[in-house]
């Protein structure tokens, strides 16, 4: 279980203190936890401060009842935390398989690779030798950060914007991906996101606006009254 | 042959026992072991200077060639002069390689200079890998110079890695290419310490239809230096394309000198050339995978070179 307290975060900007987050309390224990809200609202700050990328200014995560404000990237994650990023990152001459490889922290086979790459509908055999660098569009590179939290497995997942990206990939391959992932790992998954149809398979949904909570409650709480706010335009902005 | 010896062997020529096919080892300047086969034959040099010719036959297929050098000799300097000449439309793999093991306090340097003739059609692979090791204070230097020419249609791959333990180099290829001809370059350097690198690539494109793709990928870390340089002359309707990606990490320099020169409206010549730091995002995404900071710098870089 995750549980952030009072979460703030300030940046310094032409001399002037900009708060991006402001007292953000939520904890996160559910199957799939959604966290929405306009572009700005500080969706992906929040989603880095869980990874370890930027430390809070005030408050504190407590991860299975341990205070990890203090632990670094590497630390939360081997404590079981994973990371999609929103923009995949390029490596010249590492390949897909060494990539998939280093997130399941061991050496994996050829056929282990493959399952991975498979669900999130790779074909292998064309991947698994490639280079992680700019030869692979934006989509492919989306796919297969997927394919690293998977073979992590881990007890809570971060997914920042999963659908950009993946236009030729069906949503609902998305959806049943991170449902695949929950009945092998039984941990939370997080994700940052505006589509309608994932937010749709949240247990909890979060709504986030110039960086505070503006809304935290289920599905069906959160979602109809979502349609014709400010969020939503965004959100229905993105979708037309 | 000693297991020291062994592990040199090893090291720049993959070799756990003798090679099948023709080969030459030289040990501290003197032949240790050769073989000819019927198609490739290894002579000495007749014109005074240490080193060997090789006659590739034309039409050899599927056929290798090693020729290691291994020193493991303090205060030891040798100039070596190797010769291949390469029959028509032969196919053949040539390993060479160079590693020193130097544990006195003398330097122990190795310059070879290899000559390639390659005949109309043929194709070659040439792989060359440069190792040091020894923990005296002794300096290992290699100086390796490699002039290629290249017949009509005639295709050479070099592959040079020297990823460790070599204090000081400097490498000199040249290569003069008729029609049809191709080069393809792909070059590793790993220095560290205050080890020095400099190559230099000088590619005249002559015949129509030549074309040259030079990739040289390096590490440059702690206080080393290396300096990359390429000229690429397109005297015809050709294509030349370099690339020069250098990672600097600590107080190491790289200086990257790409030259091109057209001197023919149709030939196409490209420059890439890229020099920095680690880029911090790679780091944190592998952090958030589990490594730490020195170890996804290490995968990185590994990755890199590979």
């Amino acid at each position: 279980m995750l549980e952030l307290q009072n979460i703030t975060f300030e940046v310094e900007e032409n001399g002037q203190t900009k708060r991006i987050l402001s007292d953000v309390s939520l904890t996160i224990d559910e199957r799939f936890v959604a966290i929405t809200g306009p572009n700005g609202s500080g969706k992906s700050t929040l989603a880095k401060i869980i990874a370890g990328i930027l430390t809070p200014t005030g408050g504190k995560l407590l991860f299975n009842g341990e205070d990890i404000t203090p632990l670094s990237v590497t630390e939360r994650a081997r404590r079981g935390i994973s990371f999609a990023f929103q923009q995949p990152v390029r490596f010249k001459g590492i390949t897909v398989k060494d990539l998939i490889s280093l997130a399941a922290g061991k050496h994996i086979t050829v056929g282990e690779a493959c399952g991975y790459l498979s669900e999130v509908g790779l074909c292998a055999r064309d991947y698994i030798d490639r280079e992680v660098n700019a030869s692979l569009s934006g989509g492919e590179l989306k796919r297969i950060e997927i394919a690293t939290v998977l073979a992590r497995g881990t007890s809570l997942s971060v997914f920042d914007e999963p659908e950009a990206g993946i236009d030729l990939w069906s949503f609902q391959n998305l959806i049943s991906v991170f449902e695949k992932m929950y009945a092998k790992s039984q941990g939370s998954i997080v994700i940052i996101s505006h589509q309608e149809r994932i937010l749709n398979i949240a247990d909890k949904i979060v709504v986030l606006s110039a960086g505070r909570i503006e809304r935290v409650g289920t599905r069906e709480e959160i979602l109809p009254s979502l349609l014709g706010t400010s969020a939503c335009r965004a959100l229905t902005d993105k979708l037309s | 042959m000693d297991e020291l010896e062994k592990m040199l062997l090893m090291q720049v020529a993959d070799l756990h026992r003798v090679p099948d096919g023709a080969y030459n080892i030289r040990k501290n300047g003197e032949g240790d072991g050769r073989r000819s086969t019927d198609r490739i034959r290894i002579e000495d040099r007749k014109d005074g200077h240490a080193g060997i010719d090789i006659f590739i036959a034309p039409d050899t297929k599927n056929e290798s060639v090693h020729i290691p050098v291994v020193i493991t000799k303090t205060d030891y300097r040798e100039r070596v002069y190797n010769d291949f000449y390469i029959g028509e439309n032969a196919d053949v793999l040539i390993i060479a390689g160079c590693g020193i093991h130097n544990c006195g306090v003398e330097t122990s340097e190795h310059t070879g200079v290899h000559t390639f003739h390659i005949g109309r059609g043929a194709k070659v692979r040439y792989v060359e890998k440069h190792y040091g090791s020894g923990d005296g204070s002794g300096e290992n230097i290699m100086n390796p110079a490699t002039v290629i020419y290249q017949e009509e249609d005639s295709r050479f791959e070099m592959e040079s890695t020297q990823i460790k333990g070599i204090d000081s180099t400097d490498r000199e290829t040249t290569a003069t290419l008729k029609a049809g001809a191709e080069l393809v370059v792909r070059e590793k350097i790993f220095t560290h310490g205050k080890q020095f690198a400099r190559t230099n690539f000088i590619v005249d494109l002559n015949g129509e239809g030549a074309g040259v793709d030079l990739v040289s990928r390096s590490v440059a870390a702690d206080d080393s230096r290396q300096t990359f340089g390429s000229r690429i002359n397109g005297n015809t309707a050709c294509h030349g394309h370099s690339e020069c990606d250098a990672i600097i990490m600590d107080r190491a320099c790289v200086t990257a000198v790409p030259e091109l020169t057209a001197n023919c409206i149709d030939a196409e010549l490209i420059h890439e050339a890229a020099i920095g730091k680690i880029a911090g995002e790679q780091i944190v995404k592998l952090m958030t995978l589990g490594l730490t900071e020195q170890e996804a710098e290490e995968q990185i870089i590994k990755g890199f070179l590979s």
